[in-house]
């Protein structure tokens, strides 16, 4: 490793991760951590939940002290976004003008909403997403006072968690999806049959298998209808975009780098540039657990691999195998995900989904391939446990009446002594 | 206000003060303590902010809910009698004096 150090572009939980686990392995060249946003990296999860209600300040939702990138010689520079990658020369030139030369670049450069693409979307006001502090900062304050129609537009986690808030606030909430059913690609029909239920209990309207074609707006250009195929108008004072994301791939695919729906790495999270790693919402790596390559947005996903290329920098490359693991929380619902349960044949339900605790056993031929749960953490924690070893749990076991995943938790793997 | 001693496994020792009402977990991320992940941000769903509550301990710990005690089933390294998750422990005066030994993994 030479003298230009680490460049990580992209100051979110991934970028974040990967300066902080360098010097936990000792790396002592210098790391300079590069963020668009103008603040310190915080976390994202709360930003559809708790900070919206007000149980969490913008303070407390900072992944770090101030104090922790002054501690361990990381420099933060924020409210400035990269704009170009000089391979050749591996410098880094900044927008504001700043170059910055580089031995290892890494890209955690995130991604960002989809926009609607129907008349009226662009042009008004009160039409928003949610993706970063600003966003939720801006919804907070019209999700705060007297109670508004809300139309969310997605009934993805974000829109899913965002209209039960609104609930929670007492704002009048319908949900609109495309697709036949909620969260169709990451849940399966059970499980999304069972959130809808709880947000119909809520109040909330929720428009399965309906598209919005239109969003108007009052003479001030604040929106005040969404207009539905069919022709029917659902009245509005707020609409919140939750379409899913495109990942940040400009930068990279403007060096030259292989990108398709995420920057392409291999199992160590390289580019197709070994001087370049890219992880994150932005990066399609070969999962083992997908047998194919995927792009993740999780938390997990990003802290794993924020690791794994630590790794990699410092001499010591292993390949990225992490269990996924995903979570949500809508009202007294606790939501967990192990593993990815895209693809499975076959599902066995243990506990009763009406009663508030339940997991959903996904399986593809015979062999277990993720778990979601409702309010039954230790199936989650599990669940985990086995994906990461290789699991033989057949889905005859999981059927057997009285069964109970504790009783399979794996002798101890070690003990903390405490001499 | 809390004096809280974080072991780690290499033998490491920090001991810091920790504000009320900040919980062991936070204490940790405030003061650059590593060993503590808290992938979840402390809603008791990750268990990765895993620690192992010192033997010699006397001081009054809160009761372990049902939710902590399902997490602990998936933690990294596996749980004792004496696991508990940080992100569940909030620190008061009764607490001053809390030793926690960190788990050789967290994820």
């Amino acid at each position: 490793m030479g003298p230009r150090g680490v460049v990580v572009v992209g100051a979110g939980q991934g970028g974040l991760d990967t300066a902080a686990a360098l010097r936990g392995r000792g790396y002592t060249g210098r790391i300079t951590l590069v963020g668009d946003e103008p603040v310190v990296p915080y976390q994202r999860p709360p930003l559809s939940k708790g900070f919206l209600t007000g149980a969490m300040t913008a303070g407390e939702l900072e992944l770090r002290p101030r104090s922790f990138f002054a501690a361990h010689d990381i420099e933060l520079v924020s409210g400035n976004r990269a704009a170009k990658i000089d391979r050749e020369g591996r410098t880094v030139l900044l927008e504001s003008g700043t170059s910055l030369p580089y031995d290892r670049l890494v890209l955690a450069t995130g991604a960002r909403p989809r926009t609607l693409p129907v008349p009226g979307a662009a042009a008004l006001s009160g039409v928003l997403t949610l993706r970063g502090l600003a966003d939720a900062e801006r919804l907070r304050e019209r999700l705060t006072g007297p109670p508004r129609r809300l139309v969310v537009v997605g009934a993805g986690f974000i829109g899913l968690e965002l209209a039960a808030t609104a609930r929670k606030l007492g704002h009048e909430v319908t949900v609109v999806e495309a697709q036949a059913r909620a969260l169709a690609r990451a849940l399966t029909p059970v499980m999304s049959a069972r959130l809808v239920a709880e947000h119909l209990d809520a109040g909330v309207r929720v428009l399965l298998s309906r598209e919005v074609t239109a969003l108007w707006g009052d003479s001030s250009g604040r929106v005040e209808v969404v207009e539905l195929d069919g022709g029917e108008r659902v009245p509005a004072d707020l609409v919140v975009v939750g379409v899913g994301v495109l990942p940040n791939t400009e930068l990279a695919a403007a060096a030259g780098l292989q990108v398709g729906d995420g920057v392409i790495v291999d199992a160590h999270l390289r580019t197709d540039d070994p001087d370049i790693h890219a992880l994150g919402d932005c990066a399609r790596f070969p999962s083992p657990h997908a047998g194919r390559h995927v792009r993740l947005e999780s938390v997990q996903n990003a802290s794993g691999q924020a690791a794994c290329v630590a790794a990699a920098i410092c001499g010591e490359p292993v390949a990225y195998t992490a269990v996924p693991w995903f979570w949500s929380e809508q009202y007294a619902l606790r939501l967990q995900i192990a593993g990815l349960t895209a693809g499975h044949d076959e599902t066995v339900v243990v506990g009763d989904p009406d009663g508030g605790r339940f997991s959903v056993f996904c399986f593809r031929e015979g062999r277990l391939t993720g778990v979601e749960s409702v309010n039954r953490p230790a199936d989650h924690g599990i669940a985990r446990r086995l994906l990461a070893t290789g699991s033989d749990l057949a889905p005859d076991e999981v059927r057997r009446p009285g069964f109970d995943l504790k009783t399979h938790v794996h002798t101890p793997r070690e003990r903390l002594s405490h001499a | 206000m809390a004096k809280i001693t974080y072991k780690h496994p290499s033998g490491t020792v920090t001991i810091v003060d920790v504000e009320a009402p900040n919980t062991v977990m936070r204490g940790a991320k405030l003061n650059n303590i590593e060993g503590i992940e808290a992938q979840c941000g402390g809603s008791a769903q990750c268990g990765t902010c895993h620690v192992y509550i010192d033997e010699a301990n006397e001081l009054p710990l809160p009761a372990m809910d049902s939710v902590e005690d399902d997490v602990l089933y998936g933690t990294a390294c596996d749980r004792t009698e004496r696991s508990r998750l940080s992100c569940q422990l909030p620190v008061s005066d009764e607490l001053d004096g809390l030793v926690v030994h960190l788990p050789e993994a967290q994820s």
